[in-house]
């Protein structure tokens, strides 16, 4: 299977748009839409855009990510997040925050709801992307045979 | 803080369980899940003098967040399922191969555990539909892992239909929110208990009775079970065949006994036959089988009629025996799983005409088993029989002699098809390994036949190379055993005969034979402990029947009348 050079060209353009824009949706995610989920997904697409213009070996090889362990490591993230509620705060999840005033910025705000939500990106951008990649793999295996 | 612990160590157990090593990983595991039976006995240790644990998940009062709930039958079940799990645990060292260890195993117990667990602690509608999607996502995967054709036939039939029954469950789900507007059950439960709609509650608690009704493989539901159950390692087998089904009718228990009372009493026929019908379809499939699991995966579902019995009736007493009758089959149930892989693991096969002689080889198996059968078979002084005595009491008492004599009946046959494992695994000697059908043998299996130089002989026998007559050894069909053998009987690629075994063995050799012994022993080792202890509670519960009864009272007051869970969830500071 030959690739298109504008897809391909495309694809390049895209997806550094589609990774920042999946960070602000899991940013601005606990006041507004978005969040883990989501941003993962659309984290995700931008790993799957790349698969379908370069293929999974090529992927693969560059991303040098083993999916099923970062996929445990988001497990890990957001049970540490959960963990902190309980061990400092009065129930499993319960929410401590983290307001800083950053000069010239404005106020972050930063807390174990937004760890939590960095767990559930990572697992779900790694589960979407093992899911493709390895059925993009069975695919560019049967086109061989 | 103590209530949420059987849900985050089994997830820190699967996240640790992915740790490169391999002992690592196994030992993650085996502490993991003896730190989480530490925690849920001291759960149900502390529930002793009444009252029950709630927590709302992230700090959010009750019927807005997420109600954690510990009551004594929660606690009953958690205790009773971390038992098994470290059992299993133990189990899986030696029965679960290489390769199904690499791809995840142990992470995907822990996850099976902490769906199941997490069933037990939810007091909230839909975090249990969430609960079940967890445990069912993990065993889908147990179910089929390993990707032999048996499992996946056995797997698709269980997704197909597990499926269903998670479609029906979350349409109720909706359906009930779209009446009570509210999820949390003992919100629920204040609710609906005064709802003057008796259709639409009639028609949620038959869609749950449905929903529960498949995973629990109550009668006409239950297909998908001896279907799957028997397919994949026996490790899988004794998790699923012990607990799975079971957290289905705890559901029912729970959401149906719970919530909508008025409608189990208008359903109370109709679940009595059913309940009656599943104890005879269970039972009566299981003496038409001849292999172990799947005899025993039928026993599974005649044991859910007993369950339901219990709920049937919904009485005190009768809801109390059947919590007797949960732990008791949980127990029992497992252990007899364990005993058919130890007798797998010992000559190679699950086919009752393949197995015999392990009274007199293996005796403590054969107690071990006895144990367990008798339990089921409810023999004094074993926990089956008080179980049976006091369910049968209750269906004496509300008059339902129908019932009664069905479950009677059933226990009889019950006994009649253990008697059946008995007489074929233990009592019976070991059959010869004669093929009727005899296959030319393979060259690398123990060398080359040499031409007869005398008459031929009777099919099955062989001369060796003295011109004794003996059996000829088939390779065993079984790739499980034959690679045992494999590693342990040398092959003679040349074809020598026996004559290289006797007088001119290397030395080396005989270190190879201690060690495999040793081995063997280890191996025999971590499948009896897990077995010993599951039997060691069935006695203890057996004898110490009385506080077990307590606790069971305990447990089914706690579900006939919520007004006490009610009173914890939403009003925690009156």
């Amino acid at each position: 299977m030959t690739r298109s050079v504008f897809f391909k060209f495309l694809a390049r353009l895209m997806m550094p748009v589609l990774l920042l824009f999946s960070l602000v949706l899991l940013l601005r995610g606990h006041n507004q839409p978005g969040g883990g989920f989501v941003g993962g997904l659309v984290g995700a697409s931008s790993i799957v855009l790349m698969t379908l213009a370069y293929g999974a070996d090529d992927v693969r090889a560059r991303l040098r990510i083993d999916f099923l362990r970062a996929m445990f490591y988001g497990v890990g993230i957001a049970l540490v997040a959960g963990l902190i509620g309980l061990i400092f705060g009065d129930a499993f999840q319960d929410a401590f925050w983290w307001k800083p005033y950053i000069q010239g910025v404005g106020r972050l705000e930063a807390g174990t709801p937004l760890l939590f939500d960095v767990g559930v990106y990572v697992v779900v951008f790694s589960v979407t992307c093992s899911i493709v990649m390895s059925m993009a793999e069975e695919g560019e295996r049967d086109d061989v045979g | 803080m103590l209530i949420i612990l059987p849900l985050l160590i089994p997830l820190a157990m699967g996240i640790g369980a992915l740790i490169r090593f391999r002992e690592v990983r196994r030992g993650v595991v085996v502490i993991g899940t003896f730190l989480n039976m530490l925690v849920c006995l001291t759960l149900l240790l502390g529930l002793q003098a009444g009252g029950m644990y709630v927590s709302q998940m992230g700090g959010h009062p009750a019927p807005y967040g997420i109600s954690i709930v510990v009551d004594t039958l929660s606690a009953v079940m958690l205790a009773v399922t971390s038992v098994i799990a470290f059992g299993v645990v133990l189990f899986s060292r030696v029965t679960i191969d290489a390769n199904r260890e690499r791809f995840a195993y142990y992470p995907l117990l822990a996850f099976l555990l902490m769906g199941i667990n997490f069933a037990f602690l939810t007091g909230d509608l839909f975090t249990l539909y969430v609960a079940f999607e967890v445990m069912l996502m993990s065993s889908f995967v147990l179910l089929t892992l390993g990707g032999e054709r048996g499992q996946l036939e056995g797997g698709l039939k269980y997704v197909t239909l597990n499926l269903i029954s998670s479609t029906i469950f979350l349409i109720a789900v909706g359906l009930t929110y779209a009446v009570a507007g509210t999820l949390n059950l003992a919100d629920l439960s204040r609710r609906l208990s005064g709802i003057e709609a008796p259709g639409i509650t009639t028609l949620l608690a038959g869609l749950f009775f449905i929903a529960f009704g498949i995973k629990a493989a109550i009668f006409p539901l239950f297909f998908w079970l001896p279907a799957s159950y028997h397919t994949p390692p026996i490790a899988v087998t004794a998790m699923f065949g012990g607990v799975l089904t079971k957290v289905g009718i705890y559901s029912m228990w729970r959401v149906l006994g719970m919530v909508f009372p008025q409608d189990l009493v208008y359903l109370q026929p109709l679940i009595l036959t059913i309940a009656a019908l599943t104890m005879v379809t269970g039972v009566l499939g299981a003496i038409a089988q001849t292999e172990v699991r799947r005899l025993l995966s039928f026993h599974i579902i005649s044991q859910i009629g007993y369950l339901l019995m219990g709920m049937g009736l919904m009485t005190e007493i009768s809801l109390s025996g059947a919590v007797f009758f949960m732990v008791h089959v949980i127990l029992a149930k497992t252990v007899l799983f364990f005993v058919s892989g130890i007798t797998h693991e010992v000559q190679g096969s699950y086919y009752l005409k393949k197995l015999g002689g392990f009274q007199k080889s293996h005796p403590l198996v054969a107690i071990l088993f006895l144990v367990g059968a008798l339990s089921l078979a409810g023999i004094p002084p074993l926990p089956g029989f008080w179980a049976k005595l006091t369910l049968i009491r209750a269906g004496l008492e509300a008059q339902q002699y129908g019932i009664v004599a069905v479950a009677l009946v059933v226990s009889l046959l019950t006994l009649y098809s253990m008697t059946k494992i008995w007489h074929e695994v233990f009592w019976k000697a070991k059959p010869l390994d004669i093929d009727p059908h005899p296959q030319p043998l393979p060259t690398t299996w123990r060398g080359e036949l040499k031409p007869s130089p005398l008459a031929p002989l009777p099919d099955g026998l062989q001369r060796d190379t003295e011109g004794k007559v003996g059996m000829i050894h088939h390779a065993p069909t079984d790739p499980i055993l034959r690679e045992t053998l494999e590693k342990h009987v040398p092959v003679n690629p040349e074809g020598e005969g026996s004559e290289d075994q006797g007088g001119g063995a290397p030395f080396g050799d005989r270190i190879g034979f201690l060690k495999s012994t040793f081995d063997d022993q280890g191996r025999m080792g971590w499948l009896l402990a897990p077995t010993i202890l599951l039997v060691v509670c069935i006695i203890v519960i057996g004898i110490f029947a009385e506080p077990m009864y307590q606790i069971s009272v305990q447990a089914a007051v706690g579900v006939l009348e919520p007004e006490a869970y009610v009173q914890t969830v939403l009003f925690p500071g009156e």
